[in-house]
């Protein structure tokens, strides 16, 4: 009876062949280490996100009056709400730290250089969507960050010139950060992003199939290659990553149960009081995973250029593949200027990250400007140091 | 990989330069609130000085009568008797009884909803600032704050701790001081213990769900504890092959 059903789909959709040709035959190199756990991380955050925010909206009430109320409503009053808004608040930073360590990844082993750009490009699309996401959907509660958060953002926009006021006006869909703007971040943030993402995840996934996995030694190997190079993910790199995610379960839940706001840095304080269109508080910071750009638009002394250095930040990711010119992929095999060049990227980052959590200083100001200087050398001068650097010579394959 | 010298140097040249760039904050040194979440004896005192004391002007509006009942093992007829002094039924939240407009005309300000008021400020902060209340006859109350200067809220709890005065900073005394001039019902010792019972409950309030989400938290590790170690030893087991053949 099961088997005539089973053939009864078989005759009519090609079940074998997309299980073969995304699980049981698809081939990955065997020498994968930690790095290659968070792929799969991501689409189980994707996963997470979507699955707790179906149920959040089931008790959510996206208008200016009752939105807080509404939160500490599933908070206090809906069975478990707290556990699903915990999921989902706790979720985005988790997503957000997976993200950031996945396009680490591709930094150390060179995985958006040729043949792989236009996964790299998908990638980045994935990430820009996702904090237009995250930003979106950090309104929701409407407390105080997210009101004046929202409303420091969209103001952003009318730095822009000619279109500039009439754009904000129109994406805020009232003079300020309002009802009218909460109902459509609202729409945007459950439906239509979402989508897009889904959608976008599913390129990204076919892209890099198509392809094929890069690898910590960065070298080409052959897909689907007998010589004891590679092996299929089905069941060997779904039971790595099951364990993978196991241990990241357990670092995601003891923070979901134990510190769901993470001292402030997940769930910031001055979010528990309701929205005050009057009252602007006496230090705005966005969440964690947005400081670093954050840091760079303050340290820009003009308003126009500060949005300009902010934007030229994420578009220049965009074309990482073509400034890189190294022989190599991997860090493994690079010269020193790169294994520098990387390491004052990350500082950088993370130093931004950190500023742009603080208050301003002259000090921290000056920082700032010495840490947006270090990411944007980064990339400019990419072009210059992979080619003048020599090399380590690549092996001929995984041993 | 990168030399380990020169992580170690750039690491430490990093962490020096955010020693520089950290602003010397000065303010008044927080003192130190003790919250345990399990201990009902304490959140039920905390509960019966907050519908004494707070509950006139400042409302609970997320937290319901019941709810609060039901967690700090408190029976219905008791929470009736001792802890609702307005018409609310058990099912209502905690309103205040002070009407805005009121509120506008005698203090200036709306008080604010303390539901989560241990969130926004920190158990320490209100700890704190409980304590801070000292006799200054330029406010309308005669009252003023020292953690919170100019406090449109009078010192609702005078009648516990007494009236404190305050002495002028000198350079040498890093912290500014108040001295109890008149002392209330309560010993100093005796205040401290009733305001550690209140923002014990004003934490509470602000996480009601704190205790059961720890108690399920510790079934959820453990379970996926477990689930590491089974999908460990599976994944071991099928990778067997593949470590052997590389040899």
């Amino acid at each position: 009876m099961a088997n005539k059903l089973v053939n009864w789909f078989k005759q009519r959709f090609p079940i074998e062949k997309t299980y073969q040709e995304n699980l049981t035959r698809y081939y990955l190199p065997k020498n994968f280490n930690f790095w290659y756990l968070l792929g799969s991380l991501a689409l189980v955050m994707l996963g997470l996100q979507l699955f707790t925010g179906i149920f959040l909206s089931m008790y959510y009430t996206p208008t200016a009056k009752e939105a807080f109320a509404s939160v500490e409503f599933i908070m206090r009053d809906v069975n478990y709400g707290w556990l699903i808004r915990y999921l989902h608040s706790t979720g985005a930073s988790f997503f957000f730290i997976v993200i950031y360590l996945h396009m680490f990844r591709s930094l150390l082993y060179g995985s958006h250089k040729r043949p792989r750009e236009l996964v790299w490009l998908l990638g980045m699309l994935l990430y820009l969507v996702l904090l237009a996401e995250a930003f979106m959907g950090y309104l929701l509660p409407w407390g105080q960050m997210s009101y004046w958060g929202a409303q420091v953002i969209t103001s952003l926009f009318s730095a822009i010139p000619v279109i500039g006021p009439k754009l904000t006006l129109w994406m805020r869909g009232d003079y300020m950060v309002a009802d009218a703007t909460l109902h459509r971040f609202f729409a945007l943030h459950i439906i239509a992003v979402p989508l897009i993402m889904i959608f976008l995840v599913r390129l990204h996934i076919k892209a890099l199939h198509y392809v094929g996995a890069n690898n910590p030694l960065g070298i080409d190997i052959t897909i689907n290659s007998k010589d004891n190079q590679t092996i299929p993910f089905h069941p060997y790199y779904t039971l790595k990553d099951l364990w993978g995610l196991a241990i990241f379960l357990l670092i995601f839940t003891l923070i979901v149960f134990f510190a769901p706001e993470f001292g402030g840095y997940f769930l910031e304080p001055t979010n528990f009081i309701p929205a005050d269109p009057l009252q602007t508080p006496a230090h705005i910071a966005p969440i964690w995973y947005m400081t670093p750009f954050y840091a760079m638009l303050r340290a820009v002394p003009d308003k126009l250029w500060g949005v300009m250095t902010m934007a030229a930040a994420i578009a220049i990711l965009f074309v990482l593949p073509w400034l890189d010119r190294s022989p190599v992929r991997s860090i493994r095999y690079r010269g020193w200027m790169s294994k520098m060049a990387l390491f004052i990227f990350s500082l950088s980052f993370l130093g931004l990250g950190y500023l742009g959590l603080t208050e301003v200083t002259p000090w921290r100001t000056l920082l700032a400007r010495v840490f947006t200087m270090g990411y944007f050398a980064f990339f400019l001068l990419m072009p210059f140091y992979t080619a003048l650097e020599k090399s380590k010579p690549l092996p001929e394959r995984i041993a | 990989m990168m030399k380990p010298y020169l992580t170690i140097i750039l690491l430490v040249l990093g962490t020096l330069l955010f020693k520089l760039a950290q602003a010397s904050e000065t303010s008044i040194k927080l003192q130190q609130a003790h919250i345990y979440p399990s201990d009902k004896a304490s959140l039920q005192r905390g509960a019966k000085l907050f519908m004494n004391y707070c509950s006139g002007c400042h409302s609970l509006q997320y937290m319901r009568y019941q709810r609060i009942a039901e967690d700090l093992g408190i029976n219905e007829k008791l929470l009736k008797e001792n802890l609702i002094f307005s018409a609310a039924k058990p099912g209502d939240p905690v309103e205040s009884a002070l009407l805005s407009t009121d509120a506008k005309n005698w203090f200036g300000v709306v008080p604010p909803d303390l539901t989560l008021i241990a969130k926004i400020r920190g158990v320490n902060w209100l700890y704190t600032f409980l304590h801070g209340f000292y006799q200054d006859e330029n406010r309308p109350w005669g009252t003023n704050n020292i953690l919170f200067p100019e406090v449109a809220m009078p010192h609702v709890l005078a009648p516990l701790q007494g009236i404190q005065t305050y002495s002028p900073l000198k350079p040498e005394q890093p912290q500014p001081i108040l001295q109890l001039k008149q002392p209330g019902l309560l010993t100093a010792r005796e205040y401290d213990q009733a305001i550690n019972d209140l923002v014990n409950f004003l934490a509470y309030t602000a996480a009601p769900e704190k205790l059961k989400r720890q108690y399920l938290g510790m079934g959820v590790l453990l379970f996926l504890a477990i689930f590491a170690i089974l999908t460990y030893l599976l994944k071991r087991e099928y990778w067997k092959k593949i470590n052997q053949r590389s040899l």
